[in-house]
């Protein structure tokens, strides 16, 4: 290939490579130095300036005592199960919805569907107050099921996203199914369920990173230490730990290692489904 | 209606064929799927919601006797200073935002164009919104504190300690400081959507226009810039809502002190601590019809701006392109006359 690079061409290759290793510098630096402190003993994390290097990296007292302070086994385990309940049920649940709103013509389809679309401007925070008193009355609160429940019951975004993608999806494949004799659930779980697939990536992706990074209502609805989800968890560190930043990196650093994992693993899934999540609007 | 068992003549069927026809099957099918999304939210978000508004209109605990106050509350949210006061903090988030979208833009509209380690800069910006509120909270806590890392990076740049503000507790600057805390954890993922949107052009486009000799800030303006507009107006105005209803890093980073209370910390405290409920459900009746008028004001610009998206043409454009038909047309008339 023949190329003919302009001297204009060049300045801007340099300039953009050094904005973007500025940036991702900016982005990494404060999660780098978490690493740096957790690896740190509490006299070295006194004696030595944040940026420094710890001794060693093989120093995992601070890791362990994060881990068992926190509890923050129990804290991925109740997460773990959240996730796995919640998500389940949010597919099946706005999969089955969107696909009546969208291909059944009904007296009040029109009415929910702008019902759920107002729900989704109501802000979470807004209404817990209120919440707050049905799961109470309700018997919810301090019970596990009780916080899926509700984050459940706050789901919009899955609706939206199978809505938009049944959109797509030819009613003459409905159709066909149904002259051969099949029955409107044996379309909707053999035939529409499969072809779903990009649109639950893209439903679990959101939902699963909101799920995972939720905190105010697990703080209100799970009080019980054994019921904390990992963001409750590692939050008891804000009292006796106060300013012992090598214990709470470590914790932190804990935190974040599964998702990681997950991103590194799924990254093109990730970043499909954030895309396809924001042409819904 | 094109199902058999519809179009048969009225004749009185029992309810066992009835189940068994198409549209007993059609019914069967839209009870059964609509039960438990409906059941959810009519308990989880209406039931709720008209709680709230009617409790607005109450002195109230969670426990205890109530009285009707009629609009005092909502007198109380407008002239309460932490209240109001917590509205002009959201300004602060809502540059924010603003900055946040402009460098998303910037940075997706560099890796738009064939990059060396895309995968690595991509991920390394994306990766602050992986991370729980709480973490990135404690991470803010640790990078701000007196004498650690930010201070420690400045003091390596040769800036003296004590020219350097305290970056929470410093009234003038530490809403700049948690507010960046937001733009650290959501530019990634506003850099992720742009370029989706950027990469859904056809790539041709940009071969055919780079052969022409089109240079990058010509790409930008005629190809990759209008091919993402309507997303990048559509954040512009949900990061006013989400301005509006910021809460993590106050909440995690200061718990709301030295004037970093936004709106939602302020009406958190106020439910639960100060248990003043009728207080608290006003101010959040007034935060949805800010959200409400806002959310209408996006719909009727995107009505008028780009024509409800269906169009490439801007309403706009097609005003102009006509004045200036209807101009041409003139002249040409003046000219034959």
């Amino acid at each position: 290939m023949r190329t003919k690079t302009s001297p204009i061409t060049v300045i801007f290759n340099i300039f953009k490579y050094v904005v973007l290793i500025l940036a991702a510098v900016i982005a990494l630096v404060p999660v780098c130095v978490c690493i740096l402190t957790a690896f740190k003993t509490t006299d070295e994390y006194n004696a030595s300036s944040v940026l420094d290097l710890p001794k060693t990296f093989a120093y995992f007292e601070n890791f362990k005592i994060a881990f068992t302070q926190a509890n923050m086994l129990r804290g991925f385990i109740n997460t773990a199960l959240v996730l796995i309940v919640v998500l389940t049920v949010s597919v099946f649940v706005g999969a089955m919805l969107a696909y009546v709103l969208n291909r059944f013509q009904f007296k009040g389809n029109a009415v929910i569907q702008n019902l759920f679309m107002f729900a989704a401007l109501i802000p979470g925070i807004a209404t817990q107050v209120t919440v707050y008193q049905i799961m109470y009355s309700l018997g919810l609160i301090n019970h596990l099921y009780g916080y899926m429940i509700v984050l459940m019951g706050t789901d919009i975004i899955s609706i939206y996203i199978f809505l938009q993608f049944f959109e797509n999806l030819p009613v003459s494949l409905d159709e066909s199914a149904i002259m051969d004799g099949c029955t409107y659930f044996g379309v909707f779980f053999k035939i529409l369920f499969p072809l779903l697939k990009p649109a639950i990536v893209t439903s679990v992706v959101l939902k699963g990173v909101g799920v995972y990074n939720e905190y105010y209502m697990s703080n209100l609805y799970l009080q019980n230490q054994d019921l904390k989800t990992i963001s409750t968890a590692l939050y008891t560190f804000t009292g006796p730990y106060g300013n012992q930043y090598n214990y709470i990196c470590a914790g932190v650093i804990i935190t974040i290692i599964p998702i990681l994992i997950l991103f590194l693993i799924f990254q093109k899934q990730v970043y499909g489904g954030m895309a396809a999540g924001a042409v819904k609007g | 209606m094109s199902n058999p068992a519809t179009a048969t003549p009225k004749t009185k069927k029992s309810f066992g064929e009835w189940i068994k026809s198409r549209k007993g099957q059609k019914w069967i099918v839209i009870i059964t799927f609509m039960f438990v999304p409906l059941l959810l939210l009519t308990v989880f978000t209406y039931v709720p919601f008209f709680k709230m508004v009617q409790f607005s209109f109450y002195k109230m605990k969670y426990i205890g006797p109530r009285t009707f106050v009629g609009l005092k509350n909502y007198k109380e949210v407008f002239s309460r200073s932490e209240c109001f006061k917590s509205l002009y903090v959201s300004l602060y988030y809502m540059g924010g935002a603003v900055i946040q979208l402009a460098l998303a833009l910037f940075f997706a509209t560099l890796m738009v164009f064939k990059t060396k380690g895309e995968s690595f800069f991509k991920g390394a910006m994306f990766f602050p919104y992986l991370i729980c509120g709480i973490a990135v909270g404690f991470i803010f806590k640790f990078f701000y504190a007196r004498g650690f890392v930010l201070d420690s990076i400045l003091q390596a740049l040769g800036i003296k300690l004590e020219d350097i503000p305290y970056w929470l507790q410093d009234k003038k600057i530490n809403n700049i400081s948690l507010a960046a805390t937001s733009v650290w954890r959501y530019t990634g993922q506003n850099m992720i959507l742009f370029l989706g949107a950027m990469m859904s052009v056809d790539s041709d486009l940009y071969e055919a226009a780079s052969l022409d000799g089109a240079n990058k800030w010509h790409q930008f303006r005629y190809i990759i810039l209008p091919s993402i507009k309507s997303i990048v107006v559509l954040n512009l105005i949900l990061s006013i809502s989400g301005s509006l209803s910021a809460f993590e890093p106050p909440y995690v980073i200061t718990n709301g002190t030295m004037g970093t209370g936004t709106y939602f910390v302020i009406m958190n405290r106020l439910a639960h601590e100060n248990q003043k409920v009728g207080l608290a459900c006003a101010m959040a009746v007034v935060l949805l019809a800010i959200i409400v008028v806002c959310t209408v004001a996006q719909k009727l610009f995107f009505k008028y701006a780009f024509d409800d998206g269906t169009s490439d043409e801007s309403k706009a454009a097609v005003r102009k392109r006509k004045k200036a038909e209807k101009a041409a047309r003139k002249a040409m008339k003046g000219g034959q006359a």
